[in-house]
């Protein structure tokens, strides 16, 4: 393998680990404030490029973009006020076989609202035949933008989350709900803003990933198992570590797809998040100490 | 030994011949076809409700198992071992009669397994899947498990689409008829023949009866006893002496064999299978009708498992046929989580009227 080759490989493999890594922390932020894994985490990302891809015929693409990611972030928050917060205490069991409905009910309405066609989004730059050179490999500007928006996204949430009033209440929820009511803080409006936010981080980086690996109704499943993994691997609730995560996972995946066939590369994370699960199920940043307190 | 837990198993076995005889009245009995079908969806049904309902722990791969009892035996009575008929093993296998000759669709001469030892094998298969899977997968508790089951499901998933043996995305067709028993002329097989459909209609139930009555057994029992306690608090069964990870375990390979068995004999029956049935989907499913008869309830679980298998085989619900499940999936969850075969619980249902009206 030349050494252009490997450069090109690692790209690609950051270019997918940063959009698993972007899924995960959509886990990470519901998680945290109500101790949910909402299995619907990878249709936000659908939805939102959906929503894009249609308001693109009537408007330019900053501004379909934008509405689209404030539509599924209110679809997020809606869902999270129907469903959700009327069974807040009930069983594990139950929450999780609700959050796989609601996965189902939005594959359907967007198999039946739009159709099974593969759709993209136009390239935000460029075209898809543009590159820029990188050391000898090329890369498609684009993968410039799911990095920058990725990373964007992550610095917005970390000053979000350490400055801003809101972030800080949300972050006190996940330090313990009790406590955090007894403060004042109204809970359930954080259950429900986790929910928004984490649809809205989905269709952003559902729109800025839509050109490169087009969009299909049914393509939250995988994603959504991928983010899971990654959230797992970091540690779930632990959004710092569920970059380097992503970004591990990422390159684990691009660097079998280089060397088995293309059809074990979904085979790679299930067998991570199987291994992960049995060996070492609090991630893998986690202190043994503080592992020991968890349940899982 | 109380004879009351049986009046059901009575009460099914009569309402199954009034069934019969009420198609047959009305001139409907390919109506039967479909009735059969489900109540091989219906032996999964059963395994997941004993998991599900009675030792809390939710499956989203039991389709994988399903695939696993389908595609074996498919596989190995669709497999052509005449090229290798000198190699060890095959001879072997053919000296103590588990090979058969038949011929395929176009007349030429094949050597495979009979149905019997591949039915067999599936099951051993299956049970011994479950087993190594089920060591890590049952140490671990809700979120976990749903997604590491979903992860089994999703691998065999891959491997059926991938493998050659397999078939590929056609799955396999032509899997001969399993014949059951045959004393001189008298034969009983499961076989797509429409001509055996009563039959057929027969086995089908006669397993689900066999597997209900293992079921209701299994929870009257001191296993069945062990798991509600285990399913009310981990801790508390486990300080009583209950070593709760055998019993979850043991209960996990009894599904996945439930499972496998359902999935070999509707192999056979439909005479093909196809990656379809591995689907996420399909787990999704089978949790969501467990749910709606009300997770730790065997004959609601059952009930509502041929109802909705039976409407959606017959193509009631169109193109939202996944929608449809999804729905009731939330709707069960959120208004009655104790069954549709219960009272719904209204304080919820008219949760928010309720509070205002006392607030």
């Amino acid at each position: 393998m030349t050494m252009a080759l490997i450069i090109q490989y690692c790209l690609a493999g950051i270019t997918v680990g940063s959009i698993y890594a972007i899924v995960a922390i959509g886990f990470n932020i519901i998680y945290n404030t109500t101790g949910i894994v909402n299995f619907a985490q990878g249709e936000f990302l659908i939805v939102g490029a959906m929503i894009a891809v249609s308001l693109c015929a009537m408007m330019p693409l900053p501004l379909a973009i934008a509405l689209a990611v404030l539509i599924t972030m209110a679809i997020g928050g809606l869902l999270e006020l129907i469903f959700i917060r009327r069974v807040r205490d009930a069983g594990v069991l139950r929450l999780i076989i609700i959050t796989i409905g609601i996965s189902i009910l939005m594959r359907e309405a967007m198999l039946h609202i739009w159709d099974e066609k593969v759709r993209a989004l136009p390239y935000f730059t460029g075209n898809d035949a543009s590159t820029i050179g990188f050391l000898g490999a090329s890369l498609s500007p684009q993968v410039l933008w799911v990095l920058g928006v990725c990373g964007v996204i992550v610095a917005g949430l970390t000053l979000f989350f350490r400055y801003t009033l809101v972030g800080r209440a949300m972050r006190a929820c996940a330090d313990d709900r009790m406590a955090a009511r007894l403060c004042g803080i109204n809970e359930r409006w954080m259950v429900t803003l986790s929910f928004m936010l984490s649809a809205g981080i989905g269709a952003l980086a559902g729109c800025v990933t839509s050109p490169l690996t087009q969009t299909q109704y049914d393509m939250g499943a995988p994603l959504a198992i991928k983010g899971f993994t990654v959230a797992i691997l970091g540690g779930l609730g632990n959004s710092m570590a569920a970059v380097a995560a992503g970004l591990l996972l990422g390159l684990l995946e691009v660097l079998t797809m280089s060397q088995f066939p293309a059809a074990y590369k979904e085979a790679v994370s299930i067998l991570v998040l199987l291994l992960i699960l049995v060996v070492r199920p609090t991630g893998l940043f986690a202190r043994g100490d503080a592992a020991g307190l968890r349940a899982f | 030994m109380s004879p009351g837990r049986y009046i059901p198993l009575v009460l099914a076995a009569v309402a199954i011949v009034a069934v019969h005889l009420g198609l047959s009245a009305a001139d409907l009995t390919s109506r039967m076809t479909q009735i059969t079908m489900a109540a091989y969806y219906g032996l999964v049904v059963i395994g997941l409700c004993l998991l599900m309902g009675y030792a809390g722990q939710v499956s989203l791969g039991h389709a994988g198992f399903f695939a696993i009892g389908g595609y074996v035996s498919a596989a190995l009575t669709t497999c052509n071992l005449l090229k290798s008929r000198q190699a060890w093993p095959v001879n072997w296998c053919d000296a103590i009669g588990l090979l058969v000759e038949h011929r395929d669709l176009y007349g030429q001469v094949m050597l495979s397994f009979k149905p019997w030892p591949a039915f067999l094998a599936s099951l051993v298969l299956a049970g011994l899947i479950a087993w190594i899977i089920g060591q890590p997968v049952i140490r671990l508790k809700g979120h976990y498990m749903a997604m590491a089951t979903l992860g089994f499901g999703l691998i065999i998933y891959r491997i059926v689409l991938g493998a050659e043996v397999f078939g590929r995305a056609d799955g396999i067709s032509n899997v001969p008829p399993f014949e059951l028993v045959s004393i001189g002329g008298w034969r009983l097989a499961v076989s797509d023949d429409i001509s055996l459909r009563v039959q057929n209609y027969y086995i089908a139930w006669g397993t689900v009866l066999v597997a209900m009555m293992l079921a209701i057994n299994l929870v009257h029992s001191r296993v069945g006893r062990a798991l509600e306690s285990i399913h009310q608090s981990e801790e508390a069964a486990h300080s009583l002496g209950i070593n709760t990870f055998q019993y979850k375990l043991y209960t996990f390979i009894l599904s996945a064999l439930f499972a496998a068995a359902g999935g070999a004999l509707l192999t056979h029956y439909n005479a093909n299978i196809n990656p379809s049935e591995v689907s996420v989907m399909k787990s999704v499913r089978y949790v969501s009708i467990v749910a709606v008869g009300g997770m730790a309830n065997l004959w609601g679980a059952l009930i509502m498992g041929v109802v909705l298998n039976f409407l959606s085989l017959r193509g009631k619900f169109g193109s939202y046929d996944d929608a449809v499940f999804g729905a009731i999936l939330i709707g069960i969850m959120l208004f009655a989580p104790n069954g549709l075969l219960r009272m719904p619980d209204l304080k919820t249902l008219f949760g928010p009227i309720w509070r205002r009206s006392h607030g």
